[in-house]
């Protein structure tokens, strides 16, 4: 806290009032709201919500739906953050050697960072489709082969390929800047002791790496849950079958579409606390011990 | 660096020429798609080499979305979103950092905790309240009694009624409401050393004149890395806008667009997807956030850096 300061006075005051306004109506008020709606039933005709306890989340934890959408959300989770960080962080060790070009390569990965999430959903259904993309010459000889209409697994490796796509560039920017911010005496010393550029990179960048590291996993897997609405809506739409019905897609859907907001009220505190969880463990545990410039 | 290693930079470029064919793989596909012909684009194995249809397709999806006024529709929502969160963020951090007064960590970490819960998870109360902006308040006053009590002194009925749906504000507000800024300017604010606030306040300068004169011209980059992020943000922003917007002609966004262009049996009627147009529209959505990312290269590193998002 800094030593001088101005005395309190209305100024102060009227310029917090509108940040403090805007989260309590779209913030907090949305999420006691989800709260409340998770705990009644909402009668059919009106007549407002009736207490009903925890029944909300037992129909849907005894619902093999839900646990099935659980299940894809964790593989996708999980698929992407790996694929991704692992794309991510082999081309910014390499990028760091900072030969010729090195703006160049730079660039030519940070961009897909702003490519909207259904047009990455939608540029991966073409690349992806049964009748013109690229497995479509498997088709011309095994027809249906590849179809992410009805192979469930296909539809899956879809989300996931696309999902790692997007989330590349992200890392990347991280993993770059972390790179970079390693004192230069280090890695001098250490090639003044024999260490060769590779083993440079495995035995000191890499180890140095790994609060950034920890840190992007806790931030990929939050993204994963929750930032992947517009790829399956605009590449499988949740299906086939119910194959790639991730959790937020599963909100929308029951909320909007089912109409029921009760049970997906409860589905949405559910990922609330999933994701408070995984922001906890990245305050309590993950030290950034990294400086950026 | 220091060492001739001839192999390794070898190397070195061909696993990054490796990661950039994979990087830019789909997109050049779906570039390819763009510049061909209905018959073409649906030909079994997939065309690698650009046609000649580009600006057709262009013209033709352009037209067929009616992406002029969904244009403008976007650069409105994202520009309001980057001017409304800059300025939200700086005069709160500007108040938390520059007076003193009891309760500012409360507040701080009131803020502070929106960023733990994107608008995806609260998604369905987020829509109910923008239904009725003022349903919070509305129902405060039912709550507290003092709706009953009014009523009773003046005969007045309250009942507050703000409809977001199907306007700018519905768009722009909520998406604003997060932590973002408010975070990155603080960390700004608490750099600033403490002999130029007692400079400014020796020459007689007020907070605000202090804000204004000295505070917003240090912080041009910050504005330049928060602006960068915000529009990339808001422009890409998809379900939010799906929900709240049901009159598309007049205040749809483009990358809203795109869910009409999914070549599904509903859009196509079971005939041929029409692949080359969603694929022309798809690059066009994708043109103006990539262009600021690449031209605002500085500012956008460094502020995906610092915020967290």
């Amino acid at each position: 806290m800094r030593r001088a300061c101005f005395k309190f006075s209305w100024v102060a005051a009227a310029l917090l009032v509108p940040q403090l306004l805007i989260i309590f109506v779209f913030f907090y008020w949305p999420s006691a709201q989800a709260l409340y709606w998770a705990f009644t039933l909402e009668q059919p005709w009106g007549g407002g919500n009736t207490w009903v306890g925890l029944d909300n989340f037992r129909a849907i934890l005894t619902d093999p739906y839900y646990w099935g959408s659980v299940r894809v959300s964790v593989i996708y989770a999980l698929a992407t953050t790996a694929l991704a960080m692992g794309m991510a962080l082999t081309l910014a060790v390499f990028v760091d050697r900072q030969l010729a070009g090195y703006r160049t390569w730079r660039v030519a990965i940070i961009w897909p960072y702003a490519v909207a999430a259904p047009a990455v959903g939608l540029a991966f259904q073409f690349v992806f489709n049964p009748g013109a993309g690229i497995f479509s010459f498997i088709n011309a000889v095994a027809p249906g082969w590849w179809d992410l209409s009805r192979n469930a697994w296909q539809a899956v490796v879809a989300i996931i390929v696309a999902g790692a796509w997007k989330q590349v560039a992200y890392s990347f920017v991280f993993f770059l800047a972390a790179l970079q911010s390693i004192p230069r005496s280090l890695i001098e010393a250490a090639a003044m002791d024999g260490a060769r550029p590779l083993r440079r990179m495995f035995d000191l960048q890499m180890p140095l790496l790994t609060p950034t590291v920890f840190f992007l996993l806790v931030i990929n897997i939050t993204d994963s849950f929750t930032d992947s609405f517009g790829i399956v809506d605009t590449l499988t739409g949740g299906g086939p079958y119910r194959a790639t019905d991730l959790m937020v897609y599963r909100i929308y859907s029951e909320g909007f579409k089912g109409m029921n907001y009760s049970g997906a009220a409860a589905q949405s505190v559910i990922l609330m606390l999933l994701v408070m969880a995984l922001t906890f463990v990245q305050f309590r545990y993950v030290e950034r011990r990294v400086h950026y410039t | 660096m220091i060492e001739r290693t001839p192999l390794l930079n070898l190397a070195t470029h061909l696993i990054l020429g490796f990661g950039l064919i994979v990087i830019l793989a789909p997109i050049w596909l779906a570039f390819v798609a763009a510049t061909l012909t209905l018959q073409e684009v649906n030909a079994a194995p997939v065309e690698l080499w650009p046609g000649t249809h580009l600006w057709a397709n262009l013209k033709e999806a352009w037209v067929l979305s009616d992406f002029g006024p969904k244009f403008v529709n976007s650069l409105i929502v994202a520009v309001g979103v980057v001017v409304g969160k800059i300025t939200l963020a700086c005069i709160t951090a500007f108040s938390l950092v520059f007076f003193a007064y009891r309760g500012r960590a409360l507040i701080f970490w009131m803020i502070f905790i929106t960023l733990m819960l994107p608008l995806e998870v609260r998604i369905v109360p987020t829509y109910a309240v923008a239904a009725n902006a003022l349903s919070p308040f509305q129902a405060l006053l039912d709550v507290t009694g003092m709706g009953w009590l009014i009523n009773a002194v003046s005969g007045v009925q309250v009942s507050l009624q703000w409809n977001l749906l199907n306007s700018y504000t519905g768009l722009i507000l909520p998406l604003v409401a997060t932590a973002t800024g408010t975070f990155l300017y603080r960390q700004f604010f608490l750099t600033i050393p403490d002999e130029l606030v007692e400079a400014a306040r020796m020459d007689g300068a007020g907070p605000l004149r202090f804000l204004w004169d000295v505070l917003i011209p240090l912080s041009k980059t910050n504005i330049a890395a928060l602006a960068t992020i915000m529009f990339v943000y808001a422009w890409n922003q998809y379900l939010w806008p799906l929900l709240v917007i049901t009159d598309r002609a007049t205040y749809g966004m483009v990358v809203v667009q795109l869910s009409d262009l999914v070549p599904d049996q509903m859009t196509t009627g079971g005939g041929t997807p029409t692949w080359h147009l969603a694929m022309a529209a798809t690059l066009m959505v994708m043109v103006p956030p990539i262009a600021i990312v690449i031209l605002m290269q500085r500012w956008f590193v460094r502020g995906l850096i610092n915020t967290d998002k």
